[in-house]
């Protein structure tokens, strides 16, 4: 059972389980790279929540759609028709949150959470209507809600990976204006940049990876393609260029597992195991990434700790003191005490421990302006950190 | 010349009065409110070519409003602003901007070179990537601010003055003729401070006008050619020596005590 159930998914994985799953996860993936892509700014520019509003408020859109295909007489339900509806009743959100905050003292929070609840409250309402009026093909309208990636045909999917292309290089196209956009928008503006309008592109491509990501991931999560992979990458990196190709990454190979899993256990909704996927990459990003991850950080805050008690045991020991428990357990680990007293190489430590100390104090006595110049003063060793004119003179002045 | 009017009560020295050449800045009849409140209030000003100004006033007296409604930043109730001769939106390239450092994210994923680098966005233009000839550029700004070793750094990872010299070189970058610059000297470290003076005196040197809001009524006489006294309009403008006078500070504090005193105490 166990074995064949892993055949299964490699075969998926590698694209080798048939044509149809291959497009699905193929097409999967492309929606997490655009979502990675376009969400790395939306985060960035604090726009986020925005974008959730948005795709809660596609609902009532696609059930007006359906009925007015429903009374136009087209067969069963037309999907670019119901996409159309979805994008006019997404924009209106966005408007109706943009108007709340411009003319009324709510703030976006307040709008946004306004506007999301009653546009899908409008959406569900809507939703039992038609199931009321028993009409044809209403039984996929709930797929919107929660996805599900079987429904993609081979059509959609490449709809998707040629949208997603397009998402992603707009984005590469304009790295410059919506970078100098998301960090500063005022100097953007005071430079020329048409600050409302790149706002307006960046909302309109959350849009096309929304409304992309309907079907596949539904209107509830499809927020967490655009904002989970993005979140993640930012515990790798610090460059802007690194931490959108690192956010497409993560958000294709959510995509691609999610799809591969989903395939596996088709009882589960898509989009909540995409978005799970995402999720535990997430948790793994913000657990064990080296530059910001927790354990790194907890990991550099107790070496830290650790090298200031070894060296206040070092001095206590070099005074003829004693280091008692823990401490003078690992002391005599690092080989720097046997017995109860210094070794030779404790005592060169002790000295080299010491030095650094005087010397960091007189350079904070002599100049303390220059401090904040130096990111890691008095933890560094000097020589290290000051050039080695500065440490002779400091040396010079110590001994006086 | 409906410009060279003046709000009663406001003194002009005489030879600001007729400009030779189009002024570098032109504020007429400005008044800006938020939520029907005016924050500034039928300002006329009318700024001398070259030279550093200061831009003095109690808290809340509208100084960054001054600045921002300048600059487009905030909409206008009426007014209008000019630069060198033009509507201030049509003179972009001649126009460079120090925010006030606490108005960005510092934990944003860019480095001290990129930030600088986005002075030279204006002379780039529509989706070109930033070139190596601007980049030197921009190391060059940051070298001016005595921050060239921090190039490759994560702006998070520098200090506060630091920033503010990050800020300072990404306007110079910008290579303007008109610079307004948000409180550069506020709360920053001694070698900040003489980096952001040497810079001031360096585009004064070259002829370049510097509009500054200032808070320190200690150092306006030493930093600065001509201030402009104001609370929600303006109560005076002229040369440092003729306006920075207990009289005209007093209306400009109003009732408050004058920090000047309290400072020099």
């Amino acid at each position: 059972m166990i074995p064949a159930i892993m055949d299964e998914a490699w075969r998926i994985l590698t694209f080798q389980a048939g044509f149809n799953s291959a497009v699905v996860v193929a097409g999967t993936a492309a929606l997490g790279l655009a979502g990675g892509t376009v969400g790395t700014f939306l985060l960035l520019r604090r726009r986020a929540l925005v974008s959730d509003a948005l795709s809660h408020a596609t609902l009532p859109g696609i059930a007006i759609a359906f009925l007015i295909g429903a009374a136009l007489g087209l067969p069963g339900r037309s999907l670019p028709l119901l996409l159309a509806g979805a994008v006019a009743s997404g924009v209106l959100g966005l408007l109706t949150i943009q108007a709340l905050v411009r003319h009324t003292r709510l703030t976006e929070d307040a709008a946004i959470g306004a506007v999301l609840s009653v546009f899908f409250g409008l959406g569900i309402v809507l939703l039992s209507l038609i199931q009321n009026l028993e009409l044809g093909g209403q039984a996929g309208l709930k797929t919107f809600i929660l996805g599900q990636t079987a429904a993609m045909a081979q059509g959609e999917a490449v709809g998707i990976g040629l949208l997603a292309a397009a998402a992603a290089a707009a984005v590469a196209l304009l790295f410059k204006e919506l970078r100098v956009l998301a960090f500063d928008p005022g100097f953007a503006a005071v430079q020329g940049w048409p600050v409302a309008r790149l706002d307006l592109l960046l909302m309109g491509l959350a849009a096309l990876v929304t409304v992309i990501g309907l079907q596949t991931v539904g209107l509830i999560l499809v927020v967490a393609l655009l904002i989970v992979p993005p979140a993640a990458a930012r515990f790798w990196t610090d460059r802007l260029s690194t931490l959108t190709v690192v956010a497409a990454l993560i958000g294709a190979l959510s995509g691609w597992l999610g799809a591969t899993l989903s395939a596996l256990l088709p009882k589960l909704p898509a989009g909540a195991v995409i978005v799970l996927v995402a999720g535990a990459i997430f948790l793994v990003s913000f657990l064990f990434a080296p530059a910001r991850g927790l354990v790194a950080v907890a990991l550099r805050q107790a070496r830290l700790r650790l090298d200031f008690a070894e060296r206040r045991a070092l001095s206590v020991l070099l005074g003829g003191g004693s280091v008692k428990g823990m401490l003078g357990a690992w002391l005599g680990l690092r080989g720097f005490v046997r017995t109860g007293t210094l070794t030779e190489r404790g005592r060169e430590a002790a000295r080299a421990a010491e030095r650094n100390r005087r010397l960091w104090d007189r350079f904070l006595t002599d100049y303390p302006t220059l401090i904040p110049a130096h990111v890691n003063w008095g933890v560094d060793p000097i020589d290290d950190v000051l050039p080695v004119d500065m440490v002779r003179m400091l040396e010079e002045r110590g001994a006086s | 010349m409906q410009y060279l009017w003046r709000t009663p009560g406001s003194r002009t020295t005489p030879e600001e009065a007729s400009p030779i050449s189009p002024s570098p800045l032109v504020i007429r009849d400005l008044t800006v409110a938020y939520h029907r409140k005016p924050v500034l209030w039928n300002v006329d000003y009318v700024a001398p070519p070259g030279g550093l100004i200061a831009v003095v006033g109690p808290n809340g007296a509208g100084k960054s409003t001054l600045i921002k409604a300048c600059l487009g930043l905030v909409p206008k109730v009426s007014g209008s602003v000019e630069a060198f001769g033009r509507p201030i939106d049509k003179q972009r390239r001649l126009i460079g901007y120090v925010p006030q450092r606490e108005s960005v994210d510092w934990d944003f994923p860019v480095s001290a070179l990129d930030v600088v680098a986005m002075g030279r966005y204006g002379k780039i233009g529509w989706f070109r990537p930033v070139s190596r000839a601007h980049k030197e550029a921009a190391l060059h700004a940051l070298e001016r601010v005595g921050m060239a070793d921090f190039a490759k750094r994560q702006i998070g990872q520098l200090s506060g003055g630091q920033q503010q010299r990050v800020f300072l070189a990404r306007a110079l970058a910008q290579e303007a003729q008109l610079y307004f610059m948000d409180e550069p000297f506020a709360g920053v470290d001694a070698a900040t401070e003489r980096a952001v003076l040497h810079v001031l005196r360096d585009l004064d040197a070259a002829g370049r006008t510097v509009i500054c809001v200032h808070h320190d009524l200690q150092t306006v006489a030493d930093y600065f050619d001509h201030v402009l006294l104001m609370n929600t309009r303006v109560v005076a403008h002229g040369t440092v020596s003729r306006t920075l006078t207990p009289e005209l500070l007093a209306r400009t504090y109003g009732g408050q005590p004058v920090p000047f005193t309290e400072a020099a105490r």
